[in-house]
C-alpha cells in the first residue's frame, strides 16, 4: 500500500456548498482531515453536519466546492464511487440485519471481494485481530449488544478497504462504559493510519478523543482547533451556538409532600415469558420532577404508554390526585391533566399534514377554547395557536402553515405549548429535547423548570443523561421493566447511572 | 399572495394538468388504433343539447352520491370498495319497502330512505367490525360484501318479485305515485327533468363537509386517517372511529340508488345500475374527497359517459373510448396532485424558512 506524504490530507473539502429549497445547508465548507488523526466535527443540530457527510459520502451532490481524497479531486455520485475512494460511513442508525450472522453481514453487497466463504471469515478475522475489534464472524447479530453491532459496522466499512471512516453520532446509543471503548477502537484506527472523522454534539466526548475539531455554525466552519488541549468545552459550545449557551442545572427545590400522581404495582406482560414492564411502584409529588434513565428498551416507552392508556393489557393502579384512572381511556386520562410529550413526535404528537392550528387541537378534541359542544372552534383554536406561537417561540409565518414544514425544534416548542395548555397536572416528557437545537432545548428545559415551579408532577424520559441530572429532583433507573435503583441527581455521575443501566453496578 | 388564494391555484392547476395529460394519453390510443382522433372529440366536447344536460345532471347526482360514500372511508384511510354491493342491497329493501307502502305519501318515501340507509350502513358495518375486532382489512371483506350482496339480492327478489304479465323481467312492486319523488325540467319536451334527489344529495355534501371539517367527530375522523399513532397518543378510540367512519360510508352508500328508483324506475328489478359503487372511487380521488370536487368530478364523468353514446353511430369509434379517458384520469389526477402538492409543500418550506431566520442574519443573495 503507497504511503500518501503526510502534508496530503486524506480528504480535504473546499468551499462546498448545497442548498434546498428554502435553507441553506452548507456555505462555503472548508476542512482539511489529515491521516492518523481523529478530526471531530462538531455542530448544533441543523448546522449542516449531516448534508456534510452525505455529500462526502456521495449520497447527495454538492451545488459548489470540490473534494479531493488523497490529493485527488474526486466527483461523488454515489455511495459505491465513496467506498471506490476509500471513504466509508458508520451510520448513527446501524444497517444491519439482525437475523443474519456477522460474516454474512459483512460480505453483504461485497460478495465480490472475498467470497462469501472461508476467505472472507479469515479477512474478518485479520481485521477484527489487527484494530482489537473483538468481532466473531459466526455470531448472530441479534445476539449482540449495541456496542458490538456498531464494531461491526465498523468492520464492514474497513472491510470495502476504507481509508477513512466517517461516523455519524456513534455516543448516541452507547452507555458511558461503551463510549470509552469504541474510542479505544478508534485511537486504534488511528495508529494504522487511517483517518478518522468523528461528527458528534457531545463536547466532552469530542474533547477526549479527538486530534482536530472543526466548529459548524449555520451550514458554515466557523473554525478548526487543531489542539484540542487549549479549549474548553464550554468555548467550543460558544463557537457552536455563537451565543452564552444554556444549562441544565436544577434550581432550589420545589418538592412538596402532595402526592399528584400514584403508580402502584404497574405490569405489563410481554410476548415472550419477560414483562415489558414489572411490577413498577411510584409516587411523583406537586413541584417534582422524576427522572428515569435506562437504555432505551428497557421499558420507558411501555411504562409511558401505560401511563397514557394505551397500553390495554398494562395492570396495576394509576391515581393522579383523587381520580383513579387504572380502566379510564387515553383521553379520560387527558382529561383528567395529564400532558403528553411523546417520545416520537412524528408518529405520536403531530399530523405532519394539518396545519398548527389543527395540531393545536389534537388531544384536546374534548375540551376548550378549540372545540365546544362538538364543533371545533376554529377562529379560538388559531388564536390559541398564536398565542403557543409566541410565548414558546415557534418559529413560523403563522397557524396556518403546516407541522411539517416547521424544523424538529419548533414542532417540539408547539408541541411543549400545546401539552402545557388546560392546565395539566402531570407532565409526561419523554426525551422532551432529542433532535432538536440547542436554543430549542434551553427553551424546553426552561418551561419543564417552569411547570415544577408551578406545581406540576413532571415524568421525565431521557437518554441524555446530563439533562436527566440537570432537571430531576430524583432519579430512577429501569432495567428490563424494573426499577433498579433510585439517585439523588445532585451527588451522581453520568458513569454511575450508566453502570447502574446495564446492570453492572446496580445499587442493592 | 395569500396562501388560501395560492393553494386554491395550485389545486386548479393540478386538475387542468390531469386532464390535459389523459386527454393527450387517450389521443395516443386513438391515433394508434387508427380512429379520427379530431372527430372523436369534436363529438364529445360539443355542448350537450337540453336532453343530453338532463341525463349528465341525474347520472352526476347518482356518482356525486357515490363519490361521497368513497370519500367518507378515504378520510380515514379505509377503502370501501363495498359502495357497489351496500347501494344495491340498501336500494333493493327501499323498494320494498316503498312498495309495501305502509305508510301514506312522504311518510312512506321518508321510512323508505331511512331504511336504505340502515341497510346500507348496516352492510358497510359488518366489514367495519372485522376491521376494528378482528384486523380485517375492509378491501377485502367489502368485496367478498359485494358478491354476498349480488347474490343476496337476487335471492329476495324471487321472494319479492311481481313479475309483469308477458314480461321476462323481475322486479318489486312500483312505488305509489304520491311517495316518488318530483322531477322538474330544465327545459322544454320530454327528457329533460332532473332528479328532485338532486336536493338531498346537495344537503347529503353539505353534511359531508360540516361533519368532516367542523366536528369534533370529523376532526378525530381526519387525525385518524392521517396517524392511527397520533389519533391514539391523543385519545382518539380507533376501533370507534373505524366502525363509525364505515357505518357513516355505508349509510351514504346507501342513498346512492334511490335518486333512479324514486325518479325513473319506481321498481328495484334485474335491470337495476350496477357499478356506480366503482365509479365512485374513481370520482373521489378525482374530486380530492372535496364536496365541491367530488361533484366537478362526477359532472365530468357523467359528461364523458352522455357525450360518447352517439360516437359509435356518428364516427365509428367505440363509446368504450371515454372509460380508457376516465380509467387514466384516475391515474393522472393521482399524479398530477402529487407533484403539485410537493410544490407546495416546498413553497411552504421557504416562507417558513424565512421567519425562522433571525433577524441578525445577514441576507442571503439568491442566486
Amino acid at each position: 500500500m503507497s504511503n500518501p506524504v503526510p502534508e496530503v490530507p486524506a480528504v480535504r473539502l473546499q468551499g462546498i456548498g448545497k442548498r434546498f429549497p428554502g435553507v441553506i445547508a452548507n456555505d462555503n465548507i472548508n476542512i482539511d482531515v489529515m491521516r492518523g488523526t481523529i478530526h471531530a466535527i462538531v455542530g448544533e443540530n441543523g448546522a449542516g453536519k449531516s448534508t456534510l457527510m452525505k455529500i462526502l459520502y456521495g449520497v447527495q451532490r454538492p451545488d459548489s466546492g470540490t473534494i479531493e481524497v488523497d490529493g485527488t479531486q474526486v466527483s461523488m455520485g454515489s455511495p459505491a464511487d465513496a467506498i471506490k475512494a476509500g471513504v466509508g460511513m458508520v451510520f448513527q442508525h446501524f444497517q444491519l440485519a439482525d437475523n443474519l450472522t456477522v460474516l454474512e453481514n459483512v460480505v453483504l453487497g461485497a460478495e465480490k471481494l472475498h467470497g462469501i466463504g472461508g476467505r472472507a471469515r479469515q479477512r474478518i478475522v485479520e481485521i477484527s485481530d489487527s484494530y482489537s475489534l473483538g468481532v466473531e464472524p459466526d455470531e448472530l447479530v441479534e445476539d449482540l449488544g449495541v456496542g458490538a453491532r456498531q464494531r461491526v459496522e465498523i468492520l464492514k466499512v474497513l472491510y470495502r478497504g476504507a481509508r477513512t471512516i466517517i461516523l455519524d453520532e456513534p455516543t448516541a446509543v452507547l452507555v458511558p462504559q461503551e463510549v470509552d471503548e469504541l474510542f479505544g477502537n478508534l485511537r486504534g484506527l488511528k495508529d494504522e493510519g487511517l483517518a478518522v472523522i468523528f461528527i458528534s454534539h457531545k463536547l466532552d466526548e469530542v474533547l477526549s478523543v479527538a486530534d482536530e475539531i472543526t466548529v459548524i455554525r449555520r451550514g458554515t466552519t466557523v473554525t478548526t482547533v487543531t489542539d484540542p488541549s487549549s479549549v474548553t468545552a464550554r468555548d467550543l459550545a460558544e463557537l457552536m451556538v455563537g451565543s452564552e449557551l444554556p444549562q441544565a442545572s436544577s434550581e432550589a427545590s420545589t418538592v412538596t409532600d402532595e402526592v399528584l400522581l400514584s403508580v402502584q404495582s404497574l405490569s405489563l406482560p410481554g410476548s415472550g415469558a419477560r414483562p415489558l414492564l414489572d411490577d413498577l411502584s411510584f409516587d411523583i409529588h406537586r413541584g417534582e420532577i422524576l427522572g428515569i434513565a435506562g437504555v432505551e428498551g428497557n421499558g420507558q416507552a411501555e411504562l409511558v404508554e401505560a401511563i397514557m392508556g394505551m397500553r390495554e393489557r398494562a395492570t396495576g393502579t394509576i391515581r393522579l390526585i383523587d381520580t383513579d384512572l387504572s380502566s379510564a381511556s387515553t383521553r379520560q386520562r387527558r382529561e383528567s391533566g395529564i400532558g403528553y410529550i411523546p417520545e416520537d413526535r412524528h408518529r405520536h404528537g403531530l399530523l405532519l399534514d394539518s396545519p398548527l392550528w389543527e395540531n393545536r387541537v389534537l388531544g384536546h378534541q374534548g375540551r376548550p377554547p378549540s372545540v365546544k359542544r362538538g364543533i371545533v372552534d376554529k377562529r379560538a383554536a388559531r388564536q390559541d395557536t398564536l398565542r403557543i406561537i409566541d410565548e414558546y417561540d415557534v418559529r413560523t409565518p403563522g397557524p396556518g402553515v403546516l407541522a411539517r414544514a416547521l424544523s424538529g425544534g419548533n414542532q417540539q416548542k408547539l408541541i411543549v405549548g400545546r401539552e402545557m395548555s388546560g392546565d395539566p397536572i402531570l407532565l409526561i416528557a419523554a426525551h422532551p429535547t432529542r433532535g432538536v437545537d440547542v436554543g430549542a432545548q434551553a427553551a424546553i428545559w426552561n418551561h419543564i423548570k417552569t411547570a415544577r415551579r408551578e406545581g406540576l408532577a413532571v415524568l421525565l424520559i431521557s437518554a441524555d443523561l446530563d439533562e436527566l441530572i440537570g432537571l430531576s429532583d430524583r432519579i430512577e433507573v429501569i432495567l428490563r421493566g424494573r426499577f433498579v435503583g433510585s439517585f439523588d441527581p445532585s451527588d451522581v455521575t453520568p458513569q454511575q447511572l450508566g453502570s447502574a443501566m446495564t446492570g453492572a453496578g446496580a445499587t442493592a | 399572495m395569500s396562501t388560501r388564494l395560492v393553494s386554491f391555484l395550485l389545486g386548479l392547476l393540478a386538475a387542468v394538468l390531469a386532464l390535459v395529460a389523459a386527454f393527450a394519453i387517450t389521443s395516443l390510443v386513438l391515433i394508434i388504433a387508427g380512429d379520427p382522433v379530431g372527430e372523436v372529440w369534436g363529438e364529445i366536447l360539443t355542448f350537450p343539447e337540453q336532453r343530453n344536460l338532463a341525463n349528465i345532471i341525474n347520472n352526476a347526482t347518482v356518482l356525486y352520491l357515490s363519490g361521497l360514500a368513497v370519500a367518507v372511508a378515504f378520510k380515514m384511510n379505509l377503502f370501501n370498495i363495498g359502495v357497489d354491493g351496500q347501494y344495491r342491497i340498501a336500494a333493493f329493501v327501499a323498494a320494498v319497502v316503498a312498495g309495501e307502502a305502509w305508510l301514506p305519501g312522504y311518510l312512506n318515501t321518508a321510512l323508505a330512505i331511512l331504511a336504505a340507509v340502515l341497510v346500507g350502513a348496516a352492510w358497510a358495518g359488518i366489514a367495519g367490525l372485522l376491521r376494528a375486532t378482528r384486523g380485517v382489512s375492509e378491501v377485502i371483506s367489502t368485496i367478498m360484501l359485494n358478491f354476498i350482496s349480488t347474490s343476496v339480492v337476487a335471492y329476495f327478489l324471487r321472494k319479492a318479485a311481481v313479475r309483469e304479465e308477458g314480461s321476462n323481467t323481475l322486479g318489486t312492486r312500483e312505488i305509489p305515485e304520491g311517495s316518488r319523488i318530483p322531477s322538474f325540467s330544465i327545459g322544454d319536451g320530454p327528457g329533460t327533468e332532473i332528479y328532485g334527489f338532486i336536493f338531498i344529495a346537495a344537503a347529503a355534501g353539505f353534511a359531508y363537509w360540516f361533519v368532516l371539517n367542523k366536528t369534533r367527530f370529523g376532526f378525530n375522523l381526519r387525525a385518524t386517517g392521517q396517524s392511527t399513532t397520533a389519533a391514539v397518543a391523543s385519545g382518539i378510540s380507533v376501533k370507534r372511529m373505524t366502525i363509525g367512519a364505515m357505518l357513516i360510508s355505508g349509510g351514504v352508500a346507501g342513498l346512492v340508488g334511490l335518486p333512479i328508483l324514486f325518479g325513473d324506475s319506481y321498481s328495484y328489478g334485474s335491470t337495476f345500475q350496477s357499478g356506480l359503487g366503482f365509479a365512485g372511487i374513481a370520482i373521489a380521488l378525482l374530486g380530492r374527497n372535496h364536496p365541491i370536487g367530488i361533484a366537478l368530478g362526477a359532472l365530468l364523468f357523467a359528461f364523458l359517459d352522455e357525450q360518447s353514446n352517439p360516437l359509435q353511430i356518428l364516427v365509428g369509434v367505440s363509446p368504450d373510448i371515454v372509460a380508457i379517458t376516465q380509467g387514466v384520469i384516475v391515474l393522472t389526477v393521482v399524479i398530477s396532485y402529487e407533484l403539485v402538492r410537493r410544490f407546495g409543500v416546498r413553497l411552504e418550506q421557504q416562507q417558513v424558512a424565512k421567519a425562522d431566520r433571525p433577524v441578525d442574519e445577514p441576507k442571503e443573495v439568491t442566486a
